[in-house]
């Protein structure tokens, strides 16, 4: 039976109201919870129908991405060159790379048309030539498109993330086409949007064609999106890659911000039926809708203690706000940062409700943070859930394809249906890739 | 352009546990804070992946989020800075630093950054300069071996009944399934007492008695290191092999009870020539359960080592391939083939496969059919048969 070896009780809390902007926790050491239900760049390239995958990196950091690939029963579309240490005494790891992507493509029962190719830290620090690695691989495989894709988390705080990077790498082989001008691409998500979002709603009322990666199931689809006149993005992390394809391609591009606030949501859409030239949405009972709601999900929870984490949405501190102005009793926010966009709820946090305690993911102390003993604590997030010990939680990562009046529905009908059923958190946590079809 | 020597690629199979995290499950439950000198990802691997007890057991393991700048600049201070703070919060017992690639580019200077924390703290710190290059076998080596040279010698007493420690037990080789404990209820049957195992179900404090045992058992490739460093330290022999068997465990007992008696190190796997029937592997356990399943059913079996491995330690007829092109074309002539299930789309297709997952290559994807061998080798001989 196992055991724990040393349980000091370390405090890695801090109340809203003496935390720092943007950083309230020190950088430090980092510990990883066992909550893995994000994406990783081997999830998000998958998304590219019929892409084959080469991660080109040193033992350590294939692990994880096999691993991946493996738990997703995608092996058959992923491949690896590994780094050994005389490659970088030897200088070589340009002809590494050139001559392993050429013997996997070769070995390979049928040829791929796109092959994702992941370099990682060392090729940065070795100051090798990219160019002229995907130069000589396209010569040699003319009928392949080539993405250079990146696996350098040493660069997450230079330029933009590995996250950012990864979602803008996904369009990299669209090739241009002639133009849809009804057609429209939402970009940069892992999860489909929803259905019955109001974007979605927007869009299919107005007979726009709508084009997401998350649909494609060939190449030549993904393709088709090239034919989009317009881009959307909404998550954070997908913006930089809708204004890097609105570059090449030359569609326009609007960010259109997920959002909990009532007038952010109507602001946002005016923005984009002005962008998407159709009339403003009409957004009358939606506000009414959205308050019965939050007084039905209060009602319900009552006195229940409520814990969030940002792995649940861009917006963990506006979904507080959101919950607190309703009466809900929001004790916890689980965030290692606190991003621009949240800025104006985290001061209205401050100010309105100061106790409220911002906890963070990664500090080493958290290591001895989570509940031992099952809470009654209500958690939105997979790592709220570890941390508050609770089989009673919102098991959904990334927003779950929410936007609009509709997030703070969903959201809320998520949270009833959480307080009524238990989940097996223990072992749904543990999943990565949420959505992916994890085997384990 | 040059001409490589090997294309070091796998188009479809997984890689093993790297160093790095060998070094973090050899010293998991002892008590110290484990770092990772990396900037992002190997910690979220390693407790994925490679370490069953992470959901169960407190243990510090930590990356330090090395960026550009800090490893362009060679800012070691951040390390150094940042591990003694959360020391001071944690108390750690000992403090361990493993390298990654990165650091291996810039040559940081493990041993030197661990003194200088050493001497800050006051805990015992350890440099590991792996480089995330080779496989769990070398950082598992790495972390017992270093144990070994750091465990007093003073006051020490030998245990009147013959006594053992089992070396190079972790969960990547050995899972959490029970196996550890089915090794030390072999030996105790056998008449020894388990003074420590290294390091699954040992206090640091029983490892420090390791000295007094009268003979170690190297139940993996990782362990031979601190074997060999407990021998010259303490004179104390060691014998290679897992127990699976009666009749291969048997012979282990012997050679447990001969190198206790003479000091003579003994290696007692059995080799019957050729054989098409393939074991893929880390080399002891393969070498062992090769050895069960010949003593037992006279089928010849060969071992294609897939980890680092000792020369001394292979038998005449195995093999040690590392990448798959090699390995795919050593299989080609097999009729049985047992190994992991993520080995298997390289095998022929008309050869019979036995599926023997192990955490090192396939982590946790088949972790509930690992088996325990020591205890359960009946009904996987009878697979095999």
């Amino acid at each position: 039976m196992l055991k724990p070896v040393c349980a000091p009780k370390p405090q890695a809390g801090i109340p809203i109201g003496k935390a720092a902007y943007p950083n309230p926790f020190a950088s430090g050491l980092e510990y990883a919870a066992p909550a893995r239900g994000t994406w990783n760049i081997v999830h998000t390239g998958m998304l590219i129908p019929e892409a084959h995958e080469i991660f080109v990196c040193a033992a350590s950091c294939l692990r994880g991405v096999v691993l991946t690939a493996a738990e997703m029963n995608a092996l058959d579309r992923f491949s690896t060159v590994e780094i050994r240490e005389n490659n970088l005494l030897d200088g070589d790891l340009e002809d590494l790379l050139i001559e392993g992507v050429t013997d996997i493509l070769q070995r390979l029962p049928q040829k791929p048309p796109v092959v994702l190719i992941y370099t990682s830290c060392v090729h940065h620090f070795a100051g090798c030539d990219l160019e002229m690695m995907y130069r000589v691989l396209k010569q040699r495989f003319p009928d392949i498109d080539f993405a250079d894709c990146y696996m350098n988390p040493i660069m997450r705080k230079s330029g933009l993330t590995p996250d950012q990077l990864m979602r803008s790498r996904l369009y990299l082989p669209l090739r241009p086409r002639p133009v849809d001008p009804d057609s429209v691409a939402i970009l940069g998500n892992d999860l489909p949007t929803r259905p019955d979002s109001d974007l979605m709603e927007l869009l299919e009322k107005n007979g726009k064609k709508v084009h997401e990666i998350t649909g494609c199931k060939t190449y030549e689809e993904y393709q088709r999106m090239a034919e989009s006149a317009s881009y959307i993005t909404y998550y954070p992390a997908a913006a930089a890659g809708g204004e890097l394809l609105s570059q090449r391609l030359g569609g326009k591009h609007l960010y259109v911000p997920f959002s909990f606030a009532y007038e952010e949501i109507e602001e946002s859409f005016r923005t984009l039926a002005e962008f998407l030239g159709v009339p403003a949405p009409d957004f009358a009972g939606k506000r009414e809708s959205c308050d019965a709601a939050l007084r039905e999900t209060a009602a319900l929870l009552a006195d229940t203690p409520i814990a969030i984490d940002y792995t649940f949405c861009p917006r963990p501190l506006g979904l507080a706000r959101l919950l607190l102005d309703a009466g809900m009793q929001v004790r916890r926010v689980y965030l290692d940062g606190i991003s621009g966009e949240e800025e104006s709820d985290f001061r209205y946090l401050q100010r309105a409700y100061p106790d409220l305690e911002l906890l963070p993911t990664v500090h080493p102390a958290m290591r001895f943070c989570a509940a031992k003993e099952p809470t009654n604590y209500l958690a939105i997030g997979q790592k709220a859930a570890y941390f508050t010990n609770t089989n009673h939680f919102v098991n959904v990562v990334e927003g779950g394809g929410m936007l609009g009046y509709e997030a703070v529905t969903q959201t809320l009908a998520w949270i009833r249906e959480a307080f009524r059923q238990e989940q097996d958190m223990r072992n749904l946590i543990q999943l990565k890739g949420m959505g992916c079809g994890c085997c384990v | 352009m040059r001409l490589l020597r090997m294309k070091q690629t796998s188009r479809i199979i997984s890689t093993y546990s790297a160093d790095t995290f060998g070094v973090c499950s050899a010293l998991f439950e002892l008590g110290g804070m484990t770092v990772m000198h990396d900037a992002s990802g190997c910690n979220s691997t390693y407790t994925t992946h490679d370490e069953p007890r992470w959901y169960d057991m407190d243990s510090m393991v930590y990356i330090s989020g090395l960026s550009e700048m800090e490893a362009v600049l060679g800012d070691d201070e951040k390390l150094i800075g940042d591990i003694i703070a959360a020391a001071r919060e944690l108390h750690p017992r000992f403090i361990a630093v493993a390298g990654t690639p990165i650091p291996t580019m810039t040559g940081f200077d493990f041993a030197a950054v661990a003194e200088v924390i050493q001497r800050r703290t006051g805990i015992p710190a350890f440099g590991f300069p792996t480089t995330g290059m080779n496989t769990y076998v070398t950082g598992v080596s790495m972390a017992l071996d270093a144990l070994a040279r750091r465990i007093p010698a003073e006051g020490l007493s030998k245990p009147p009944c013959p006594s053992v420690n089992i070396l190079g037990l972790t969960p990547l080789d050995f899972s959490v399934n029970g196996s550890d404990a089915s090794i030390a209820r072999f030996l105790e049957n056998a008449g020894f007492q388990v003074l420590s195992r290294w390091a699954m179900g040992s206090s640091l404090e029983e490892m420090t008695q390791a000295g007094a045992a009268h003979v170690n058992l190297v139940v993996s490739t990782a362990g031979l290191a601190a074997a060999k460093t407990l021998k010259a330290r303490f004179g104390t022999p060691y014998v290679v092999g897992v127990p699976m068997g009666t009749a291969f465990a048997g012979l282990l007992a012997d050679a447990l009870h001969t190198a206790a008696s003479t000091g003579e190190d003994q290696i007692p796997h059995s080799c019957l020539p050729g054989g098409d029937t393939v074991i893929l592997g880390e080399g002891v356990y393969g070498c062992s359960l090769a050895s069960a399943l010949e003593a037992e059913t006279g089928i010849p079996v060969r071992v294609i080592c897939t980890t680092e491995w000792e020369a001394s330690l292979l038998r005449q007829k195995d093999l040690h391939l590392n990448w798959e092109t090699e390995l795919e074309e050593a299989l080609k002539t097999a009729k049985t083939v047992i190994a992991d299930p993520l080995f298997r789309p390289i095998c022929p297709k008309e050869a019979r496969w036995i599926d023997l997952p192990t955490e090192a290559f396939s982590g946790r994807i088949y972790r509930s059919r690992i088996p325990d061998l020591t205890a359960n080798f009946e009904a996987f001989k009878k697979e095999v048969m």
